[in-house]
C-alpha cells in the first residue's frame, strides 16, 4: 500500500483558533475516504490544508502521490459567484488549467477534452448557456466535468451532494466509482450518511479532532456519532494556549 | 445649412482649439483604459472600492503641490505613492485586525482626504483646491498628455496579460487557489492599475470625479449585456461618448468640463437604466408575462 496523504499531528484553524486540532494518519493511494462531522468539526478547513490554501498552525501535511498543484478541489457551491458573465464551457475548461497555465490557448485537443467531459455529466448542448442559468444538480455536473479534466491523482470534492436530487448524486457518484477504479485518490466531505455507508469503504469522523477512522462500518456507530456531536464546542474567546504535545 | 451647423457644433471646436483636441484626446485615453477596469471593479463588487482610492490619492497630490505647486511629476508621484499605500495598508489591516477590507478602506481614504484638503488649504488658494479636486482637462499639457497615453496603454496590455488570472480570480476564487499561488497577485496588480489611472485621470478630472469614467460607462455597460467582453466595448463606446459630447456642451455653454463629461456618463447610465435590454427597468415591466418553457 503506497501513502498517498500523511498528517503529523497536524493542525489547522483561524485567528489562532484551531479548526483542525492535532490530527495524525495516512490516507493511502487509491482510498475512497468520506469525512463526516459536524458543522465546524474542520472538515472544509482539512481540505483546504491538503490543497496548501491554508498553511497549517502548526503540525504537517506530506502529500507524497503528487505536489498541491496536481490536486483537484471542488468548491462549495456558495464558494463561486454565478453572477459572473462566463459559460458552461468556459467554466469546464478551467480543467485544462495545468496545460493552458495562465497565458495558454486551449489546443484542438483540449477542446475535444472539454466537451468529452460534458457529455460524461450528461449536458451536452448547455455549452452556450450562462452558469447563472444552471440548476444547483446541473452547476454540480460541471464542477465535476471541470475535475474530470483535471485528470488529477488526488481529487477533493467539498459537499458534492449538497441540496442535489437523487438522481443526479447517483449518477455523480458513479463517477466518483470511477475514479475509485482508476486508484485516484478520492476524499470527499460529505453530510448524507447513507451515501457514505453505500458508496465509502473509508470514514474520517472528525469533530475538530478525530473521533474515529477506519472502514466505514466501524466509524458510524452511534456512539462515535454521539461523541463528535458533543466534541464541538462553541467557538471559545478566551481559550487558552494549547501547551499539548504530539 | 443643417450640415454646416451640425459641423459647427460637433466638430469645428476641435478643429479651431488646440486645448480641445488635447482635452479629446487625453478624455478618450482615459476613457478607453478606465471602461475594462471598471468593468471588472463591477464584476468584483468593488464599485465603491474604485471611489474610496480615488479619494486616497489627494493626500499625496496635495503634497506635491505643497513642495512644488501644480507641478505634474511631484503631484502624480505623490498621489501614486498615497495611493499604493492605502491599497497595501487596507489590505494589511484586514489581515492583522479584525476590520474588514471595506471598512479598513473606509478609514483610510477619509483620513486621507481630510489630511489632504488641509495641507492643500495650508498653502493654496480655493482655486488650486479645485484644481486638485476637479482637474482641468482642458490645461493638458504635453506631459499630462504623455502621462494619460503612456497609463492608458500600459493598462491595456497589463489587462489583456492578467486578463484570466483576474476573470478566475472573481469567478471562483477557491479553485485558483487550488491550482496556483499567483491569485493574491492579481488581486494587487488590479489595484495598482486603479491607482495608476486616478492618478493619470485627476490632472484632467480631478481625483473626486477620475473614478467616474471607470464606473459609469461599466456599470451602464451591465444593462444592455451579461457578455465580458460586450460589456467592456460598450463601457469604452460609452466612455469615448461622454468625453467627446461633454467636451462640446462644456465648449457650448462655457461650463467646467470635467463635471460636464461625467454628467453626460450619467446621463447615458440613466438611460441604460429606464431601456437596457439586459436588465433595464422598461424591460422588466414588458416581460412580467411568462413564457411556455
Amino acid at each position: 500500500m503506497t501513502t498517498a496523504l500523511r498528517f503529523h499531528n497536524l493542525t489547522l484553524g483561524y485567528d489562532r483558533h484551531p479548526a483542525v486540532h492535532h490530527l495524525d494518519g495516512e490516507i493511502a493511494q487509491g482510498a475512497l475516504l468520506a469525512i463526516c462531522g459536524p458543522n465546524g468539526g474542520g472538515k472544509s478547513t482539512l481540505l483546504k490544508g491538503i490543497m496548501g490554501a491554508l498553511p497549517p498552525l502548526g503540525g504537517t501535511v506530506e502529500r507524497l502521490a503528487c505536489p498541491t498543484n496536481l490536486i483537484a478541489y471542488l468548491p462549495q457551491a456558495h464558494e463561486i459567484d454565478r453572477t459572473f458573465p462566463v459559460n458552461v464551457f468556459d467554466m469546464v475548461a478551467m480543467g485544462n488549467f495545468r496545460a493552458t497555465g495562465w497565458f495558454g490557448g486551449l489546443s484542438k485537443q483540449d477542446r475535444e477534452r472539454t466537451f468529452d467531459a460534458i457529455a460524461s455529466v450528461g449536458l451536452t448542448g448547455f455549452e452556450d448557456r450562462h452558469i447563472g442559468t444552471l440548476s444547483g444538480g446541473q452547476m454540480q455536473r460541471i464542477l465535476f466535468a471541470r475535475v474530470l479534466l483535471q485528470d488529477a491523482p488526488v481529487i477533493l470534492l467539498d459537499e458534492p451532494f449538497n441540496a442535489i436530487d437523487q438522481r443526479t448524486t447517483t449518477e455523480l457518484l458513479a463517477l466518483v466509482k470511477r475514479w475509485s477504479d482508476e486508484k485516484r485518490t478520492v476524499i470527499a466531505v460529505l453530510h448524507d450518511l447513507d451515501v457514505v455507508r453505500r458508496t465509502f469503504p473509508q470514514t474520517l469522523l472528525l469533530a475538530r479532532e478525530t473521533i474515529a477512522w477506519g472502514d466505514t462500518d466501524n466509524v458510524l456507530k452511534p456512539e462515535n456519532l454521539l461523541s463528535a456531536r458533543r466534541m464541538v464546542e462553541a467557538f471559545d474567546r478566551e481559550a487558552h494556549e494549547c501547551d499539548r504535545v504530539a | 445649412m443643417l450640415q454646416e451647423a451640425l459641423v459647427e457644433f460637433f466638430i469645428a471646436p476641435f478643429s479651431e482649439f488646440e486645448f480641445m483636441r488635447r482635452a479629446l484626446v487625453g478624455a478618450c485615453a482615459l476613457a478607453i483604459a478606465g471602461a475594462p477596469l471598471g468593468v471588472f471593479l463591477l464584476l468584483r463588487r468593488m464599485s465603491l472600492t474604485g471611489d474610496a482610492m480615488a479619494h486616497a490619492i489627494l493626500p499625496g497630490a496635495a503634497l506635491g503641490y505643497l513642495v512644488a505647486g501644480l507641478s505634474l511629476p511631484a503631484m502624480t508621484i505623490g498621489g501614486l505613492v498615497a495611493g499604493l499605500s492605502v491599497a497595501l495598508l487596507a489590505g494589511l489591516v484586514a489581515r492583522v485586525t479584525a476590520l474588514r477590507e471595506d471598512a479598513s478602506l473606509a478609514g483610510f481614504y477619509l483620513m486621507s482626504l481630510a489630511l489632504g484638503v488641509t495641507i492643500v488649504s495650508l498653502r493654496g488658494s480655493s482655486v488650486d483646491l479645485l484644481h486638485v479636486l476637479f482637474g482641468n482637462v482642458l490645461a493638458l499639457e504635453d506631459n499630462g498628455l504623455t502621462l494619460i497615453a503612456s497609463v492608458a496603454s500600459l493598462t491595456l496590455v497589463a489587462l489583456a496579460i492578467f486578463y484570466r488570472a483576474l476573470a478566475l480570480e472573481t469567478l471562483d476564487p477557491s479553485f485558483v487557489s487550488s491550482v496556483s499561488r499567483a491569485g493574491g497577485y492579481a488581486q494587487a496588480l488590479f489595484m495598482g492599475l486603479i491607482v495608476l489611472n486616478l492618478v493619470a485621470g485627476f490632472h484632467a478630472l480631478g481625483t473626486l470625479l477620475a473614478v467616474g469614467l471607470m464606473i459609469l460607462p461599466a456599470a451602464s455597460a451591465r444593462l444592455w449585456t451579461a457578455d465580458i467582453t460586450r460589456m467592456t466595448i460598450v463601457a469604452i463606446a460609452v466612455g469615448l461618448l461622454s468625453s467627446w459630447l461633454g467636451l462640446l456642451v462644456s465648449f457650448s455653454h462655457n461650463l467646467p468640463p470635467g463635471p460636464v463629461i461625467i454628467l453626460m456618463a450619467g446621463m447615458f447610465h440613466i438611460v441604460s437604466m429606464l431601456f437596457g435590454r439586459a436588465g433595464g427597468w422598461l424591460r422588466r415591466i414588458h416581460r412580467q408575462i411568462h413564457l411556455e418553457a
